[in-house]
């Protein structure tokens, strides 16, 4: 596969481990946090880990979607389903995610319309060709999906498609850096930037995060080369006292973004003054929500949504885990109580999720070494 | 008189459809619910069919039901699948089917020329299988009870002789077969839903292995300790479970599992990985390590077998667990698939 192959070469890959080890001072130990949920994955998924010397600790960020998403949403929006006249739609990310009183895909079993769509748009042709119906889509995602999500509200705006609305629950990733940096018991060393998220809002974003706090970034792309030549970037700027941003994922992410996509997130969406994380708490101007001009198309405004806020149980140490000051398995209830078929704090929620993957591959691979 | 009601595993409140998926929730409802109430204290690990012993004459007999939407896709359809299935279950058991009987659930204004196309398949594929449909029964519910059709299919075949499979005879070092690439069919189904814009090249893989369990029992006989098809939840599912059932570890390469491009192209795009999708034409073997050089030739010669390769092998470490080597020297443990697979898009 073009595009794909040439980024998982053994020999190339084999040679960027190498150099990482060159790079790396055995007397010190890195703490490199990435931010986005697509390379934790890749991470887990390569094996990664296994290829880095052990004084390089990756720490999972807070870039899944799915896992911030406060379970009071998930109930919010699953309480349309409940109208025998809505059909509910979501990305398949959304399926398994549990509300109170399940996820999506057990309120499908259990009768109600829900669908998976695999765009936005996908579940505005769902309107057209169900005018009886009302079609809501349950909108989740960093920058990477916000801008389809405002495409398919203009394109809906301007055919006059009122069985249509959007249950936005879009959320913006440098907040979250934000909350993570400020937070006093923060350990990290510095950061992977997201390549998807980039794509739309370019490298210029992160510029603080170097320039303020002093901590390298290195904007990377999701396949095992790409995260590795991350790595390779970080360390040579650490071991030259520098602080940049900088851009290993050239080949798709430009350096002022994409400009069509930022203006359509702007027509459509403002800023919320604060919206709730999952395992971050509260944190102010870091969601979107949808303009008044598109109020007709804003399922939080055309019904009435019962606010709902659920707290994770007090033992779950989502907090700490996204932070980097514990490891997914440091937390009281991980593999016990939480685990990925039941999933009580956010990370355990989405393969993505730092505690899920860590799960899936890492902690089962520990338990039988200690056999 | 009645005994004291057996004691179930099984807590879930209600079934889902997970538990109808093929992975770990699956397993929970058969272990928890149906074995222990079933067949009692039977110890012996679930297998693809039961043999059995008629007036001393050894028999295997299996049943499967079939509910795959859309009915029909590139490569096949519910009635060659409901032939296939129930052949290929009684063929990794080590037995070659002779005789099957079908149900119908038919949905009323189901159009007659789709349910003749699919009797018609039926007929076909039994023929291909060389094996013969000797009875049947047919329910029709009401509209919306069913989606068009379900499809049950009851099968019982020959014990080869000298093959006798079972997890408990597989050791450290044997050798893991694969008759071909995976994933064609789970995702050529996932394309021919139409809710992608996606298309390929791509056909279901339905097809009796019959032939090809044949050719290995033919030359490898006693050698080979354990088969399975690997259909819902697909590779890593069926060899978690071989793993649990035996209590050793799967240790498979990467760079070794066969994989088509187009199938490649879509699990990277969709998020899903390959060892997690259903197929409906390949079989896993595992044979002893002295005999896989003659498992492979064996296989290779034998029409629809040229692909056959070795992927892994079985080792103390990790116990009960697959664990697949990347192709850059590091590793992973594949667990079961929990739930259907679900596409991940943000």
């Amino acid at each position: 596969m073009r595009y794909v192959d040439e980024f998982r070469g053994s020999e190339l890959i084999t040679k960027t481990a190498d150099e990482i080890r060159r790079l790396a001072d055995p007397q010190r130990h890195y703490r490199f946090m990435e931010v986005c949920g697509g390379h934790t994955h890749a991470i887990y998924r390569f094996g990664l880990k296994d290829l880095l010397p052990p004084n390089i600790e990756l720490v999972h960020g807070p870039g899944c979607p799915v896992c911030v998403l406060p379970m009071g949403r998930i109930d919010d929006g699953l309480s349309m389903a409940e109208n025998p006249d809505v059909i509910f739609t979501a990305f398949g990310d959304m399926m398994r995610v549990p509300g109170t009183r399940g996820s999506p895909l057990e309120y499908k079993a259990r009768g109600m319309d829900v669908r998976i769509v695999y765009s936005p748009s996908d579940a505005l042709k769902l309107a057209r060709a169900n005018p009886e119906k009302h079609v809501m889509f349950f909108a989740i995602g960093f920058e990477t999906t916000a801008p389809s999500t405002a495409l398919t509200l203009m394109r809906a705006k301007a055919a006059k498609l009122h069985n249509f609305s959007v249950f936005c629950n879009h959320v913006t990733i440098i907040p979250a850096i934000r909350a993570i940096l400020d937070s006093p018991d923060m350990r990290i060393d510095a950061f992977l930037g997201p390549g998807h998220v980039s794509t739309v809002i370019g490298c210029r974003p992160y510029g603080w995060i170097a320039n303020k706090e002093g901590k390298p970034i290195v904007v990377s792309g999701f396949e095992p080369l790409d995260i590795l030549h991350g790595i390779v970037m970080l360390l040579q700027q650490l071991n030259a006292n520098e602080q940049k941003v900088e851009n290993q994922y050239k080949r798709v992410v430009p350096w002022e973004g994409n400009r069509a996509a930022l203006k359509a997130m702007a027509e459509v969406f403002e800023l919320r003054p604060y919206f709730e994380w999952r395992g971050l708490g509260f944190i102010s101007q870091s969601a979107l929500r949808i303009r008044d001009s598109y109020a007709e198309w804003d399922a939080e405004q055309r019904f009435s949504v019962p606010g709902v806020r659920v707290t994770d149980p007090k033992a779950a140490q989502c907090g700490e885990v996204l932070k980097g000051v514990l490891k997914p398995a440091q937390c009281k209830l991980f593999g016990k109580e939480c685990t990925p078929e039941h999933p009580i704090g956010a990370l355990m929620v989405s393969s993505e999720g730092s505690c899920a993957a860590y799960y899936s591959y890492e902690f089962r691979k520990a338990a039988m070494a200690s056999r | 008189m009645t005994s004291a009601p057996t004691k179930i595993r099984f807590r879930d409140p209600q079934v889902e459809m997970a538990h109808g998926a093929g992975g770990i929730a699956s397993r929970r409802l058969i272990d928890g619910l149906f074995a222990p109430i079933l067949f009692g204290s039977n110890p012996d690990p679930l297998g693809d069919a039961a043999h059995v012993s008629i007036d001393g004459t050894r028999v295997a007999i299996t049943t499967d039901s079939f509910v795959v939407k859309p009915l029909s896709f590139p490569g096949g359809s519910i009635g060659e699948l409901a032939v296939n299935g129930t052949v290929n279950d009684l063929a990794v058991s080590g037995a070659i089917a002779q005789t099957l009987v079908v149900s119908y659930v038919l949905e009323a204004g189901l159009p007659t020329d789709i349910l003749e196309a699919e009797v018609r398949a039926m007929a076909d594929a039994a023929r291909r299988a060389g094996v013969i449909i000797a009875g049947g029964d047919t329910k029709v519910v009401e509209h919306g009870k069913c989606d068009r059709m379900y499809i049950t299919t009851a099968g019982i075949g020959r014990v080869i002789p000298g093959v006798d499979i079972s997890p408990a005879k597989v050791r450290c070092g044997d050798k893991i077969l694969l008759s071909g690439p995976i994933g064609d069919h789970g995702i050529t189904i996932l394309l021919a839903r139409g809710e992608l814009d996606l298309e390929a090249e791509l056909r279901s893989d339905t097809r009796s292995v019959g032939p090809l369990v044949e050719a290995l029992a033919d030359a490898l006989g006693g050698a080979i300790h354990w088969m399975r098809d690997p259909t819902r939840g697909g590779v890593a599912t069926s060899l978690n479970e071989l793993a649990r059932d035996c209590g050793l570890g799967i240790l498979l390469s990467e760079d070794r599992i066969p994989i088509r491009d187009a199938v490649r192209g879509a699990c990277e795009l969709l998020g899903l990985d390959p060892l997690h999708i259903a197929n409906e034409g390949q079989f896993l073997a595992v044979v002893d390590a002295d005999y896989a050089e003659a498992a492979l030739d064996a296989l290779r010669k034998t029409p629809g077998g040229e692909e056959a390769v070795l992927i892994g092998e079985v080792d103390r470490q990790p116990a009960g667990s697959v664990l697949v080597t990347t192709l850059y020297g590091g590793s992973r443990i594949v667990d079961m698939l929990v739930g259907d697979p679900l596409p991940r898009i943000c």
